[in-house]
C-alpha cells in the first residue's frame, strides 16, 4: 500500500525567536522616530496657518509701513519686511554662493590634499560651527560701526553664514562625480579648467543649485544676525546700500513680542509668508535640479 | 616532461586572426613608420616601482595588443602612452618614451597637446552626462570648433566609424547615459574619433560586455586601423589573437628577498609568433592557460 507523502509547504517566513525580535523592535523604532520628527513640524506648520491664514492677503505682503503694534489688524502689513528679506537674501547670495562653488571647486579639483585646501576645508568647517548672533557682532564690528545700518551689513552677515554651507555641499557634490568622467574629457585633450567646467560641473550643478538654495532658505530666517546689522525699522527701505532696514524674522521677533493683539497677528502673518518663501524655495530647488538633470538619465 | 609540452602544444588554440589570409598579410607584409619608441621605461607610484624596464616599439596602423597576468602593469604602460599617469599623484616615469621622433616626457611637452594627438578609451564606458550629440561633439568642441554644420558633420562621421549611427540617429538629443553597455562603450569610441586621433589606446575595452557587443567593436577595430594606429589591453587571449598584429606579454616579476612585484615586459613579436611559437617559457605558458 503506497503511501503518499503530503507535500509540505515551505515556511518562508522570518523564523520566530531573537531575530524576529529585533527585527520588530527595530521596526517599532523607526516607526517611532518617523512620528517624533513628524509632531512637532506637523505643529508648527499647523499653528502657524491656523493663527496666520487670516491675517496674510496681498494687502498683507504690499502694504508699505508696518504699523505701529498699537493698531488692530487688518490695518497695514509686511510689505516693508518682505522687501528687505528679499533685498538682504538675494544680496547674500550673490555674494556666497559664487564664492562658496568656486571654493568647493578649489578644494576638491585643483587644492588636492595640499595644504591651502586643507585648510580652506578646516576653515568652513569651524565656520558652521559659529553662533549666528558672531557672525553679527562680528560685521557690526568691522562694518556697521564705520559705515551704519543697511541692507548690505546684513547681506554681509548672512553670506558669512551661507558660505561655509555651500562650499561643503557642492564639495559633496563634487566629490560625486565619477573620475572616470574627468579621465575621459582629460583623454579627448581637455586642460582642466575645460574639464571642470564641461564635465564636472555641468555633473555636479543638480546638487550644487540644491545645496546652495536650502543655504538661501535657512539665511532668509535668520534673525539673530539681522540685529546688529540693519537695525529694525518699519518703513520700506528701497535701497539696501544705504539706512536701516527690516526683515521678515525682526518683525516675526518684534511684534511676537508685543502685548497688543493687532501685531501679534501679524506677526503669525509674517511668519507664515517666511515659511512660504522658503517653501518657494525649496520647490524651485527640485524644478531647477529635475530641469538640470535631465542627462542623468 | 617533453611529453606534457606536446600535449599542451596540441591544445593550442589557432589563433582565428590566422584564418584570415588578408589581414595576416597586411599583418607580416613589413614594418610601417614607428608611432611610439619605448627604451627602459619604469613607471613608479610613489615608491613602488609598478613597471620595469619596458622596450618596445608600436608601429603605424597596426594593432599592439598588451597581455598579462592582472598587476603586471600592462595598463600602467598603456597610460604612460598618452599622459594619462599625470593625473595620478606621485606617478613618475624613468626612462625614454619617443612619440614619432619627439619626447614625451620632455620638458615643455604639454599632456594636453599630446592627448589630443592620443586618444584614450577606458575599460569601463564614460559616457558624459550628456545627449549623445554633445558627447561626441565635446572633443571638437574644445578644440575649437564651433561651427554646427562643421559639428553635424563629425558627429554623423564618427558615429558612422563607431558603428553605431544607425541605432541613434533618431535620438541624438537623447542622454548619453541612456544607452547599453555596449552602445555607450561605441559612443566613447565615437567621441575618441571625433578629434580624429593619430593614435588610440583602449583598455580593456569590451571587458564589461557581451559577445555580440565584443564582436561590434572588434569589428570596428579592423575597419579603423588603416587610419588609426590601436594599441588595446586585453585579458582575453582569444581577442587579442583575433585583432591584433603584434602582441606584448607582460608578466609578473616577485623579488623573493624584498618580496616586492614588478610588472616586466616578457616577450614582444608578432602575433602569430607569440601564440604559435612563443620564445620565453613564461609566454607559452601563459598564452596556453597553464599560468594565470
Amino acid at each position: 500500500m503506497a503511501v503518499t507523502a503530503e507535500p509540505v509547504k515551505a515556511d518562508l517566513r522570518e523564523p520566530a525567536g531573537w531575530r524576529r525580535t529585533k527585527s520588530r523592535i527595530a521596526t517599532a523604532l523607526m516607526v517611532l522616530s518617523f512620528v517624533v520628527v513628524i509632531i512637532p513640524l506637523g505643529f508648527v506648520l499647523y499653528t502657524v496657518i491656523a493663527k496666520g491664514a487670516s491675517v496674510v492677503g496681498w494687502s498683507f505682503w504690499t502694504s508699505g509701513t508696518i504699523p505701529p503694534n498699537v493698531l488692530p489688524l487688518g490695518t497695514g502689513g509686511m510689505g516693508a519686511a518682505i522687501l528687505g528679506t528679499l533685498e538682504i537674501t538675494a544680496l547674500a547670495t550673490v555674494m556666497a554662493v559664487p564664492l562658496g562653488v568656486l571654493g568647493a571647486v578649489y578644494i576638491n579639483e585643483y587644492g588636492g590634499k595640499g595644504a591651502l585646501a586643507s585648510v580652506v576645508r578646516f576653515m568652513a568647517d569651524v565656520m558652521t560651527g559659529v553662533p549666528s548672533i558672531v557672525m553679527g557682532l562680528f560685521i557690526f564690528s568691522i562694518w556697521v560701526v564705520h559705515f551704519g545700518f543697511s541692507g548690505l551689513a546684513g547681506a554681509f552677515a548672512l553670506g558669512c553664514l551661507m558660505l561655509p554651507i555651500v562650499i561643503r555641499s557642492s564639495e559633496e557634490m563634487l566629490k560625486l562625480v565619477p573620475n572616470s568622467l574627468r579621465e575621459g574629457s582629460y583623454a579627448l585633450g581637455a586642460t582642466k579648467a575645460r574639464v571642470t567646467l564641461t564635465v564636472v560641473l555641468p555633473a555636479a550643478i543638480g546638487g550644487i543649485v540644491s545645496g546652495a538654495l536650502l543655504a538661501v532658505a535657512r539665511a532668509a530666517g535668520e534673525t539673530a544676525p539681522l540685529l546688529f546689522c540693519i537695525l529694525t525699522v518699519f518703513t520700506p527701505n528701497y535701497n539696501p546700500f544705504h539706512g536701516p532696514d527690516t526683515a521678515l524674522p525682526l518683525q516675526i521677533f518684534s511684534n511676537a513680542s508685543s502685548p497688543f493683539v493687532g501685531a501679534q497677528g501679524r506677526g503669525w502673518g509674517a511668519a507664515l509668508t517666511l515659511i512660504a518663501i522658503a517653501f518657494i524655495l525649496m520647490i524651485a530647488a527640485r524644478l531647477i535640479t529635475a530641469r538640470f538633470v535631465r542627462y542623468s538619465r | 616532461m617533453d611529453s606534457e609540452q606536446n600535449v599542451v602544444k596540441a591544445e593550442l588554440p589557432k589563433p582565428a586572426a590566422l584564418q584570415d589570409t588578408q589581414r595576416s598579410e597586411a599583418a607580416f607584409s613589413g614594418e610601417g613608420a614607428p608611432v611610439f619608441d619605448a627604451k627602459n621605461v619604469s613607471i613608479f607610484y610613489g615608491s613602488f616601482r609598478a613597471v620595469t624596464d619596458v622596450s618596445l616599439t608600436i608601429y603605424e596602423n597596426e594593432i599592439t595588443a598588451f597581455i598579462g597576468p592582472s598587476g603586471c602593469g600592462k595598463t600602467t604602460v598603456l597610460r604612460t602612452l598618452n599622459r594619462m599617469n599625470d593625473l595620478v599623484p606621485g606617478a613618475r616615469v624613468d626612462g625614454a618614451v619617443d612619440y614619432r621622433g619627439a619626447s614625451l616626457y620632455a620638458p615643455g611637452v604639454s599632456a594636453t597637446a599630446v592627448r589630443r594627438r592620443i586618444g584614450m578609451v577606458f575599460q569601463k564606458p564614460n559616457p558624459f552626462p550628456k545627449s549623445i550629440y554633445d558627447n561626441v561633439a565635446y572633443g571638437p568642441r574644445i578644440n575649437g570648433e564651433r561651427k554646427k554644420s562643421r559639428l553635424d558633420e563629425i558627429v554623423e562621421r564618427s558615429l558612422h566609424q563607431a558603428a553605431l549611427w544607425d541605432e541613434v540617429k533618431n535620438r541624438l538629443n537623447a542622454s548619453g547615459l541612456g544607452l547599453s553597455g555596449g552602445q555607450a562603450q561605441r559612443l566613447c569610441i565615437a567621441r575618441t574619433l571625433a578629434v580624429e586621433p593619430d593614435v588610440v589606446l583602449m583598455d580593456e575595452p569590451c571587458s564589461a560586455l557581451d559577445p555580440i557587443a565584443t564582436g561590434k567593436i572588434e569589428d570596428l577595430m579592423h575597419e579603423i586601423k588603416s587610419r588609426y594606429t590601436i594599441v588595446i589591453v586585453t585579458h582575453n587571449m582569444q581577442q587579442a589573437t583575433r585583432v591584433s598584429d603584434r602582441t606584448a606579454f607582460y608578466s609578473v616579476l616577485r623579488d623573493e628577498k624584498s618580496d616586492t612585484r614588478t610588472g616586466v615586459l616578457v616577450e614582444y613579436g608578432t602575433t602569430q609568433q607569440i601564440f604559435e611559437d612563443p620564445h620565453d617559457t613564461r609566454t607559452q605558458a601563459y598564452v596556453t592557460g597553464r599560468m594565470g
